[in-house]
């Protein structure tokens, strides 16, 4: 199972980011292997289409999951129909560390 | 864009029935071509005049933008009127749509999740495996659930706004003042109202 989390920075102290399109890294975790693979987020300076762009990475990716604070009002029908499920977590201090070890509970 | 990605319309979900047939037709008058009415125009028809939403909340319930639900709405119509004034048959089906899916909250970290597979049940929080989970049912939001103070409140799964929530009226025909985006309900911390 990947899973993508949308960070802030490229380490496991970074933490959540604000925004899910215009996020600095995709951290894409593997929960079987526990392999992580950070992606620098190309479309964090586009001014439109940001999170239809970031799902096309996200995809390309097999994930099937992805936690952010913050999914764009066009997201949720994309990720719908990709089958990907959406996380919502409001809590932007938790590192990605921590939530890899809430996802290994 | 990527072309990998197709714009799909929301639907809450699919209709009840695959279609309409006239009746009093007098032999040989049955028209041979049906009236094909897409999900999506089944929808528009469905979200403007059975649930009574204006043309602006309806496009974000579809995810559209106003011009285009506009145009899904008209086409809709016409194809009534043309079935009803030819004595045609309508089936419903087609269209670019997905059925959506539904939110859940979990009580143990609190985040929201929704279900894009459907045919699986949810029963753990995906995120931290917990089994305490609570779904925000839009559908049947009925008012017996609802005393009149209610403790409810409405919260954007967008960009988390919340406001207290209002007897009768349902959470996801309210738009979030800061993003537009639909709102859900944040379910009280009563404990009796968790699933055990
Ligand atoms: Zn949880
Ligand atoms: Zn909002
Ligand atoms: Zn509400």
């Amino acid at each position: 199972m990947k899973i993508a989390i949308a960070s802030n920075g490229n380490t496991l102290e970074s933490t959540l980011d604000l925004s899910f399109g215009r996020c600095a890294y995709f951290i894409i975790y593997d929960s079987e292997s526990k392999a992580m693979e950070f992606i620098p987020n190309p479309n964090r300076d586009l001014e439109e289409g940001a999170g239809p762009a970031s799902v096309n990475i996200i995809a390309s990716r097999n994930t099937n999951k992805i936690i952010s604070s913050e999914f764009g009002v066009k997201i949720k029908p994309l990720l719908d129909s990709l089958k990907i499920q959406m996380i919502v977590l409001k809590e932007p201090t938790k590192t990605i560390q921590q939530i890899i070890n809430m996802l290994n509970h | 864009m990527s072309p990998r990605i197709k714009v799909l319309r929301k639907v809450l979900s699919p209709p009840i029935i695959k279609g309409f047939k006239p009746y009093g037709l007098q032999a040989g008058q049955q028209h041979p071509e049906v009236v094909n009415l897409l999900y999506e125009e089944y929808e528009a028809l469905r979200l403007s005049d059975y649930d009574k939403l204006n043309h602006h909340q309806a496009s974000i319930m579809m995810g559209v933008s106003r011009p285009t639900f506009t145009r899904i709405y008209g086409s809709a119509l016409q194809k009534v009127a043309k079935a009803m004034v030819e004595g045609r048959q309508i089936s419903i089906e087609g269209g670019k749509v997905y059925f959506d899916s539904d939110w859940y909250q979990c009580s143990n970290c609190h985040c929201y999740f929704n279900n894009p597979q459907k045919d699986i049940v949810v029963e753990n929080c995906p995120l931290c495996g917990h089994d305490q989970i609570n779904q925000f049912d839009f559908a049947n939001e009925s008012e017996d659930d609802h005393p009149t103070n209610c403790e409810d409140f409405c919260v954007c799964p967008g960009c988390g706004f919340e406001k207290k929530h209002r007897f009768g009226d349902p959470c996801n025909q309210q738009t979030c003042p800061e993003c537009n985006h639909l709102m859900i309900r944040k379910k009280s911390t009563d404990p009796k109202k968790q699933k055990n």
